[in-house]
């Protein structure tokens, strides 16, 4: 038996991952360990959708990407075994293929984070799985409203200036309440800011 | 606040993202440097998935799509154990797997491959670890099957795994393969992985692990990156 302990290679998620990690998002006979719905009723926090298109090199959007998403709640604080326990569970992590919407769309509905006690703005950590990814890319979404916030932010601010709106999710308010668009440009002018983690 | 930077990935193990062979990652590979983050005690947290998001029969694949018999295939047990860097077992954490089924066909509604369907195979599971980071699951070996990617072209028998580990910085996505697979050496994906770290993807038979008239045994332990419990060895 080897002795060293060298990190297992990432390899790619491949096509045909929805029967295994979001079935029920995509109608197979198996449970989902999460879904596109963060929140419940008895969640604190503003009610947002985060929602966006994973475009490839030629922007043409991916429709076989899983999105996954994880975030702090309304005060800030990440659910983890080490956190002391809460109320009203809230994982706060999601997931979604955008293989099951016509325009090939994530979409999350959940709430908007605190800014955590580390004095960062609001984020959410987002991730990306998909064929021909041969390991997953990190990146974080920021609020477009909260601007004074963002500006004191020592990750958003190590960020070129040219690129730091690539991950800025736009607010807009539709009938159903606030959206946070963010799209995810693999590549390109407008290629999205991927962190080495 | 800190400015200490993240360790980040150790690139002498993961594939490159850009790897022209494997065709679809030309397009959807970045193309810019990944940028480096601040080491926050956020980096060292993540969503948390252990024994209770695990149901009866969930890492059995032999048994959790059946409907009037049993799926057809080589039965196999696939076990191993999770480890940190420092070869530390990671206890309490979930692991995720999907596969075709023993004629290189899955269930997946896009899967156009001219292969059998197995009314009994559904090719998806999960476990977790236990105290000692082991895992188990009991399935069939899957076929190979073609594909796209260049003429004449097979994936080489695989099993694909998500793990989480104890922090974001530790999630994998990754694929198990078996050992002696011809279509290994022409296989694009696992080629683009490091020559010397290639060996961590393929699963070992095991006649300990093999369960005498049943089931053919694999061992296939998993290390996560990330930052360990103990200080990062450089």
């Amino acid at each position: 038996m080897s002795t060293d302990h060298g990190q297992t290679p990432s390899q790619a998620i491949g096509p045909f991952f929805a029967h295994g990690l979001i079935p029920e998002q995509y109608g197979y006979a198996f449970t989902s360990l999460a879904g596109t719905a963060l929140a419940s009723e008895r969640t604190m926090g503003e009610r947002v959708r985060i929602q966006g298109q994973v475009l490839d090199g030629e922007a043409v959007p991916v429709a076989d990407a899983l999105v996954e998403i994880w975030q702090a709640d309304a005060e800030g604080r990440y659910m983890h075994p080490a956190a002391p326990p809460r109320n009203v569970e809230f994982t706060g992590f999601g997931r979604a293929g955008t293989g099951a919407d016509p325009h090939n769309r994530f979409l999350f509905d959940t709430i908007k984070p605190g800014a955590p006690q580390t004095g960062h703005a609001p984020h959410i950590h987002v991730f990306v799985f998909m064929p021909g990814l041969l390991n997953h890319v990190s990146t974080r979404l920021y609020f477009s409203d909260e601007t004074s916030a963002n500006e004191r932010d020592n990750v958003l601010q190590s960020i070129a200036a040219v690129r730091r709106n690539t991950l800025i999710a736009l607010r807009e308010q539709s009938d159903e309440g606030a959206v946070y668009r963010f799209d995810i440009h693999m590549q390109g002018p407008l290629e999205t800011v991927f962190f080495d983690l | 606040m800190t400015s200490k930077p993240f360790p980040g990935r150790d690139w002498n193990s993961h594939p490159a993202y850009v790897s022209p062979d494997y065709r679809s990652s030309r397009l959807r590979a970045p193309s810019k440097p990944l940028q480096q983050l601040p080491d926050t005690p956020e980096l060292h947290a993540g969503p948390h998935f252990d024994g209770n998001a695990v149901r009866q029969l969930d890492n059995d694949l032999l048994k959790n799509g059946a409907h009037d018999g049993e799926p057809l295939g080589q039965r196999i047990v696939v076990t191993g154990r999770v480890l940190d860097q420092h070869g530390q077992p990671v206890p309490d954490t979930l692991i995720e797997i999907w596969q075709a089924n023993a004629a290189g066909r899955y269930i997946d509604r896009n899967d156009d491959n001219d292969a059998p369907l197995d009314p009994n195979f559904l090719g998806a599971g999960r476990a977790a670890t236990d105290a000692q980071g082991r895992y188990r699951f009991y399935t069939v070996k899957p076929g190979a099957y073609p594909w796209g990617n260049h003429h004449n072209a097979w994936r080489p028998n695989h099993i694909h795994l998500s793990v989480f580990g104890p922090s974001i910085a530790t999630r994998l996505v990754t694929q198990m393969y078996f050992a002696g697979d011809p279509l290994l050496e022409f296989d694009p994906i696992y080629l683009a992985v490091p020559a010397a770290a290639r060996h961590r993807l393929v699963a070992e038979y095991s006649p300990d692990v093999t369960e005498s008239g049943f089931a053919l045994g694999y061992i296939f332990d998993i290390v996560l990156g990330g930052a360990g419990k103990t200080p990062a060895q450089t």
